[in-house]
């Protein structure tokens, strides 16, 4: 490392525990204070492109290849795309019901794994404790009975997952205009039999992270956090619903941007801005503007944007979160993870909700109509609102393919968390220290960004952060 | 004169009807021959050689190959076997076949033929040929990125459907299934009901809008490998 820069750029890469791969630059001026810092997505895979020419009916189980964390994500927006695309408004009663047990199994296990696989290890050792055991062998370890219990939350999902799409990952069940499958009763009843015991799993991480946040709020409050707008689909009477709803965005304090806005018109109201150093694309409000209509989505959006929860417990839960900021939306980017647990909660109960309904059994699984050519299929996806536009030409090819993905739209949040958190903790430093390389990391992992959804990016998953000064010379690295 | 023939196949001695071929002959006793281009109601060609047996010490494909009388055939050796995973292996490069999101898997006969013979991957570098997308039709679909020039439909649509629909054209690395009019299959007399257009064994020639529709688990090649209806048939 040198130091006889004036001034200097820090680079964190790669970033760890988190879906894909990124590199962070901080960049300091004269005097070692932060100008700038960046979470460079450094991954490119194209899927926009290599889409073109194939039939529509194979996007959903094409493109859900962009991840193995969440594919059932990808997998259903493209289907509702693809249901537009064949001409079908309204899917049978037990085609919805499938697809929304199938994405309720898909939240549940991926909120779990990020809750106890990714983050538990930050919560439970502090943000300064030895990497060598803040790891989640280092919670299966101290807290083997909470490791058991994420592996098994995970395990209950997935198994749903493939009791609807046919297998854990990468599945076929959303076929355009329905589902290929319904819910027998033996398979129905392999998860009634788990059903109170996941309800407790999800009551009791639920208030690990409601605890943990209410007891570390003095601490938290600043940590990476600002103002910001949020968005996510909203059900017609303000509800919380993951599946379907239309967009609505508030700002900062709650005023409402936009809102039941129909997702097929999502270009009159939001546009996305290229920047040279990076390859994830930065969407913005387009009546605010580039500078500041970015906005956050995800848990903590979906907790601030939704009126209420139409599940009792996650209701009970979302007011005493929204509590804490007096009811008006709360920008903590560390109150990411009470608001996944409730959300992880909200999908058990919809899940056992579900499990009781006769539909799932029924037989009337497909519906056809009238060809159409252009359709968007939006749906909120763990990390957040996810846009899939899709083009089709008379011969049923695909012609263009638009994906804005969760991690996309937090680009900008995550970018402002880094520098907050750099500015409060490197300040005067000339190097990178094992705390920021923490506290830096900690900030991105809210956000359970997926780095390689967000590129359409295979590859490893870590963190870079490097350190510059005024004249562009590194000064320092450090990696993971 | 008899009407039946004593042969053998892989030392177990079978009974053949002396109008048979080899294959038809195997299949009748319950042994498996490892086959792509051959289907019961079309004329075998021997294309695809995935079907190569030793007759009498030579190399024959079984589909084509009339039986005789005394015929000692050997069909699962290893040597035959490091063949046919060559064939397979060939075909897999010289194409561009992705599983993993063909909508043909799991009933895919190049693909359950690869893990019948125990293929986790090809041993040869992918081509990545480019190939094209015949989409114009408005039932059924050619995506020649995954033709393994069979045959079966020139001669479904020659013999069976009576129009010709198919053809090779090209030699060698070039060669490929073209149609009888020029702006594509849609121009063609084809219909989604003729025999032409179900005999694929990948997912080459497709029906449009039936993707995906046997769910996963019970599509036809799920639980059990290619060939056990033949080899289950025998043992009752």
């Amino acid at each position: 490392m040198t130091t006889t820069a004036k001034t200097k750029r820090i680079i964190i890469e790669p970033v760890t525990r988190v879906e894909g791969h990124g590199k962070v630059s901080i960049y300091l001026d004269e005097n070692n204070q932060v100008q700038q810092a960046r979470l460079h997505i450094v991954e490119f895979r194209g899927f926009e492109r290599f889409i073109q020419g194939r039939p529509y009916w194979e996007v959903p189980v094409l493109v859900q290849r962009l991840c193995g964390i969440c594919p059932v994500s990808h997998h259903l927006a493209a289907a509702k795309a693809m249901d537009l695309i064949a001409g079908v408004d309204q899917l049978t009663p037990t085609a919805e019901k499938i697809r929304r047990l199938m994405h309720y199994g898909q939240m549940f296990q991926s909120h779990a794994l990020h809750f106890f696989h990714l983050v538990s290890p930050d919560l439970l050792f502090g943000f300064d404790a030895d990497p060598a055991i803040r790891n989640v062998i280092g919670v299966a370890k101290k807290f083997p009975d909470l490791a058991v219990q994420g592996v098994m939350m995970r395990k209950y999902g997935q198994e749903i997952i493939k009791a609807t799409a046919g297998k854990k990952i990468h599945g076929t069940g959303a076929i355009p205009g329905g589902v290929n499958k319904n819910l027998s009763i033996p398979e129905r009843d392999v998860f009634l039999k788990d059903v109170e015991q996941m309800m407790n799993w999800a009551r009791g991480s639920l208030k690990i992270a409601k605890d943990y946040t209410v007891e570390h709020l003095a601490t938290l409050a600043p940590f990476g956090s600002f103002d910001s707008n949020h968005l996510s689909l909203v059900r017609a009477d303000g509800a919380m619903d993951l599946y379907h709803g239309n967009l609505r965005a508030i700002d900062a304090v709650g005023n409402r941007i936009f809102d039941q806005v129909n997702y097929q018109r999502y270009t009159d109201y939001i546009a996305e801005e290229v920047k040279p150093w990076s390859y994830m694309k930065f969407p913005f409000i387009r009546s605010i503007g580039p500078e500041n209509g970015w906005y956050r989505v995800g848990p903590l959006a979906r907790l601030n944007t939704c009126d209420f929860i139409d599940t009792p417990e996650a209701e009970a839960a979302r007011r005493e979160f929204m509590a804490v900021t007096h009811d008006k939306p709360n920008n903590l980017t560390m109150a990411y993870h009470w608001a996944r647990m409730i959300e992880l909660l909200h999908s058990m109960e919809k899940i056992q909700a579900l499990l009781h309904d006769p539909d799932l059994q029924k037989q009337d699984l497909v519906v056809k109509g009238q060809r159409r050519d252009e359709a968007v299929g939006v749906i909120e996806a763990p990390r957040g609102t996810l846009f899939h536009h899709y083009k089709v030409d008379r011969n049923d090819q695909v012609v263009m393919a638009n994906l804005i993905v969760s991690t996309t739209h937090n680009n900008t949040p995550m970018n402002r968390a880094v520098q907050k958190v750099t500015q409060d903790h490197i300040a005067g430093k000339t190097e990178i220290t094992e705390g920021l390389l923490n506290r830096v990391e900690v900030a991105i992992r809210a956000y359970d960004p997926c780095l390689s959804c967000a590129t359409h990016a295979m590859g490893r998953m870590p963190l870079d952060v490097e350190l510059f000064d005024h004249r562009g010379v590194m000064i320092d690295h450090r990696a993971r | 004169m008899s009407t039946t023939i004593k042969m053998t196949i892989d030392g177990k001695e079978i009974q053949a009807h002396p109008d048979q071929t080899i294959l038809q002959a195997a299949d009748a006793a319950g042994v498996y021959i490892p086959r792509l281009c051959n289907m019961k109601e079309l004329i075998p060609h021997g294309s695809c050689r995935v079907c190569t047996v030793r007759c009498n010490g030579r190399p024959q494909a079984a589909c084509i190959q009339p039986v005789a009388d005394g015929m000692v055939v050997e069909s699962n050796t290893p040597e035959l076997t490091e063949h046919r995973r060559a064939i397979i292996d060939m075909l897999f490069v010289e194409g561009n076949h992705y599983c993993m999101f063909c909508e043909k898997s799991g009933n895919c006969e190049l693909q359950a033929m690869a893990y019948r013979l125990g293929i986790a991957t090809p041993r040869y570098p992918y081509q990545f040929p480019h190939r094209q997308v015949d989409a114009t039709h408005p039932d059924v679909l050619i995506d020649r990125n995954r033709c393994i020039l069979c045959g079966r439909c020139v001669s479904a649509s020659r013999d069976v459907d009576g129009k010709s629909v198919f053809e090779f054209v090209g030699r060698n690395s070039h060669k490929r299934v073209a149609v009888n009019a020029e702006s594509g299959l849609g121009a063609t007399a084809l219909t989604g009901a003729d025999r032409a257009a179900g005999v694929c064994p990948v997912g080459s020639i497709i029906r449009k809008r039936t993707a995906y529709a046997q769910p996963i688990g019970q599509r036809k090649y799920d639980h059990q490998p290619i060939g056990s209806d033949i080899e289950a048939a025998g043992q009752k």
